[in-house]
């Protein structure tokens, strides 16, 4: 039988909270008896880097994950939290994947200090290739939402309509991943990402 | 309970379940959270020791005491507790002691990409490498009954792979254990020549004895798939190989690194017609191999640098590799930075514009050493700025003393700057030491440290006084500077380059980051005043940019710490509510 195994990639700047993207995602998936791998990144690239974090679950109980990384071409779903990221790990996507991808732009400090520049429409760029794209702006919904903070939340909804599982698992997973006084917030954060969906 | 645990996580539940009651260690990326995650349980005592060095010795001392025990560690940690772990190898345990060392292949946060197996080579002592949570949490258990039972440290290899990925673990209870009796033993435990020397010959006899436990333990073990080809691989690379090659190959799955099983090696030499051995870092496998007369693949096809994945292995290895996009812009780098409103960045800032020669060190202030800061000369491992500044100034003289700073953290201070500033006292050089005490160990993800007056747990404790401690070792002038005040910073650094005698600049402000720390309102540019000079992005803070000529700070991202003020020629930066 052959091993079916679903990669989900998730991409920002370091300080947004994908840690907490991957989290969730990995424990909706584990509460669904299938086997998870998730590999997060601590350390330097915390700091403002570009921060990379993969998942990586089985389709059914029988299905092993092995690898805990995700390599290019291989992703089902790229979930960026900034644009540009998105288009720096576009190659990971899989043929007929998707790439969810919050509109914000952050400046990195070579566009800032001027010795590169942010390329212009990144987003139309990565859509002229024919790829399936879900792009929300994530910041004003969080904000709708009562706090930018909620970003990662926003697009923890729009990621999760993108999957399979029924939305009482993924608000369920929110409310136990996050700080117990948060819990409105984010589920109101969540369906706002969850009900943003428009595909392109 | 079935749990998504972190490898490290899942060493810490190891640890609770074999019963640890100590646990000593320093952070360092990728082996923080093992202990993070150990002193969450009330059973064991856990703490932050002041560097490797110091957390091995306790964590020995509680060995001999009768206690199971652990310290934690990055790779480049057993550096400095290698003096220690050499002949602890001799003494051996009582209490069972582990060390976990996680390695970082590819360079996620490390300054080198050392292999830590020479170490267990070096020292004699076994060396067991999971590949997953589950095996973290099972070989940690391991390796306790493994210490007590071959009266060895044992150490517990990760790679980052592994310390930072998580998978399933089903949890089991903790054994509780009774402290095991403490006998004097000076031939055990004092190791004086005449003691060692008998000593030795037993570490060698022991090498033996483990590895005849590394061929029948099942520890490691053979997956005979019925093909020509065999793998050798252990850790993470098990996981890629497995990835890529499935069951079209057979495999010697290891857990144990050192020493290594000939039996087995032979016997999957025997059943197959090539070995690939599929190592990262070093050819510790391949070498073996070799040595044991077997011929293998391994560097001949493998890289020797940086960390392998599925794809590295698929393409080595002649495979297929997936179709992949991408656009055809440039897309810029996005390199770590400096949190907006750190207390760093008007230290290298003010350091800059005095060219000076900066002798740099460890931790989230080594960003000083990027764009557009571009503040640091050198930087080689903890505590070095110290040292080296003090022989820098040596081979060059007065010129050079008035000239060249070093910049270390509270945390790397403790750890080991502290030696180089009774040099720079003892030995009498004109150095300038820039201690920058944010309070915190901020690198590795904000622990306590002795200078921060909290534990690990969080419970109040002394609290190391900088300001009297370099004056007690001979450090004539120190002086506290606050960096977010650049005016006063740039005095004060001025002054001690020029004073007579060695000095010290303590640079006190805690690390935005920390809870406590009250933000004020965003800045904000009046586009009116701006004339779009660019001179404010000379500071590095991300959160400030040029749109259409103008700059603008992001309201989202500005904690309002006024740093970037004094950099504008037209004082276009305010609150915008006249109270700057
Ligand atoms: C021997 C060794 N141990 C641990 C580390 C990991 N490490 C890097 S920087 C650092 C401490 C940083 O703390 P501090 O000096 O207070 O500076 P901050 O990051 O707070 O600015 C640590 C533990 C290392 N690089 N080398
Ligand atoms: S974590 Fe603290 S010390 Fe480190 S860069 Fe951010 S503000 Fe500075
Ligand atoms: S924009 Fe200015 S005030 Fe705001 S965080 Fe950056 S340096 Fe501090």
């Amino acid at each position: 039988m052959k091993n079916s195994v679903k990669s989900v990639i998730i991409v920002g700047v370091g300080g947004q909270g994908t840690l907490l993207a991957s989290r969730v995602l990995g424990s909706a998936m584990l509460s669904q008896g299938v086997d998870v791998k998730v590999s997060e990144v601590h350390g330097m690239s915390q700091r403002g880097g570009s921060v990379v974090t993969y998942v990586r679950y089985g389709v059914t109980p029988e299905d092993k994950v092995y690898s805990p990384v995700i390599e290019p071409g291989e992703a089902d779903v790229v979930l960026s939290f900034e644009a540009l990221e998105a288009a720096r790990f576009l190659p990971y996507l899989k043929e007929g994947g998707a790439v969810v991808v919050n509109t914000q732009q952050m400046d990195p400090m070579p566009v800032v200090t001027g010795v590169a520049k942010y390329p212009e429409n990144i987003l139309g760029k990565i859509a002229e290739k024919g790829v399936r794209m879900i792009r929300l702006d994530a910041l004003k919904l969080a904000e709708q939402a009562g706090s930018v903070k909620a970003v990662n939340v926003v697009l923890i909804g729009a990621m999760a309509r993108r999957l399979q599982l029924p939305r009482e698992v993924w608000e369920e997973t929110v409310r136990k991943t996050v700080p117990p006084k948060f819990i409105d917030l984010n589920l109101r954060a969540f369906a706002l990402g969850y009900e943003a969906f428009t595909e392109e | 309970m079935k749990e998504l645990l972190l490898g490290n996580e899942a060493v810490a539940r190891g640890l609770y379940e074999a019963g640890v009651k100590v646990v000593s260690s320093y952070p360092g990326t990728p082996s923080t959270e093992i202990t993070e995650a150990a002193a969450k349980y009330e059973e064991i005592y856990c703490e932050w020791a002041p560097n490797e060095k110091v957390a091995m010795e306790v964590a020995a001392g509680a060995s001999m005491g009768g206690a199971r025990s652990f310290c934690g560690m990055k790779h480049v940690g057993l550096n400095v507790a290698a003096d220690p772990l050499f002949t602890m190898s001799y003494i051996g345990v009582n209490g069972g002691l582990v060390i976990g060392v996680a390695d970082d292949p590819g360079l996620h946060s490390s300054q080198n990409e050392q292999d830590s197996r020479n170490y267990a080579i070096g020292a004699k002592v076994p060396m067991l490498e999971p590949s997953d949570s589950a095996e973290c949490r099972d070989y940690a258990v391991m390796a306790y009954d493994l210490a007590e039972k071959f009266d060895t440290p044992v150490i517990l290899r990760l790679t980052t792979r592994v310390a930072h990925s998580r998978s399933i673990v089903e949890e089991r209870p903790r054994e509780e254990r009774e402290l095991l009796p403490y006998e004097k033993n000076p031939a055990k435990n004092v190791m004086l020549p005449a003691f060692a020397k008998p000593k030795h010959v037993k570490v060698e006899e022991r090498l033996v004895a483990l590895r005849n436990w590394s061929e029948t333990s099942g520890i490691n073990k053979i997956e005979d798939n019925g093909s020509k080809i065999g793998v050798i691989a252990a850790g993470a690379v098990y996981e890629y190989a497995k990835e890529v090659l499935g069951d079209t190959v057979s495999y010697l799955k290891l857990g144990m690194v050192h020493p290594l099983p000939d039996a087995l090696i032979r016997e999957l030499a025997e059943k197959t017609e090539e070995i690939y051995v599929i190592e990262e870092l070093d050819p510790v496998i391949e070498n073996h191999c070799k040595a044991m007369g077997i011929s293998v693949h391994g560097k001949d096809v493998f890289p020797l640098c940086d960390e392998f994945s599925q794809s590295v292995i698929a393409r080595c290895m002649g495979k297929e590799l997936p179709a992949s996009l991408s656009v055809e812009e440039q897309i810029p780098v996005r390199p770590p930075v400096m949190c907006c409103g750190c207390p760093h960045r008007g230290v290298f800032y003010v350091l800059k514009k005095n060219k000076v020669y900066v002798s740099g060190d460890i931790g989230c202030y080594t960003l000083g050493a990027s764009a557009p800061l571009g503040a640091m000369d050198t930087c080689i491992c903890m505590g070095a700025s110290v040292s080296a500044l003090h022989g820098y100034n040596k081979a060059r003289g007065a010129e050079a003393e008035k000239k060249s700073v070093a910049v270390i953290g509270d945390s790397t201070f403790i750890h080991s700057g502290i030696t180089g500033l009774i040099d720079i006292a003892y030995n009498r050089s004109n150095s300038v030491v820039v201690i920058l005490d944010n309070s915190i160990t901020g690198m590795t993800g904000h622990q306590q440290n002795p200078t921060t007056g909290y534990t690990i747990k969080g419970d109040p404790t002394a609290a190391v006084d900088l300001e009297a401690l370099c004056k007690a070792v001979g450090i004539g002038r120190v002086r506290v500077c606050d960096p977010y005040d650049l005016k006063a910073f740039d005095a004060a650094l001025k002054e001690e380059l020029q004073a007579d005698g060695p000095s010290v600049i303590i640079s006190r402000r805690p690390c935005a980051l920390l809870k406590y720390v009250k933000h004020k309102p965003s800045l904000k540019v009046d586009p009116q005043k701006c004339i779009g000079c660019k001179a404010c992005l000379g500071i590095g803070c991300p959160a400030i940019s040029v749109r259409d000529g103008k700059a603008v700070i992001d309201h989202t991202q500005c904690v309002g710490c006024g740093v970037c003020t004094g950099l504008c020629p037209k004082g276009a930066i305010s609150s915008g509510e006249g109270e700057e």
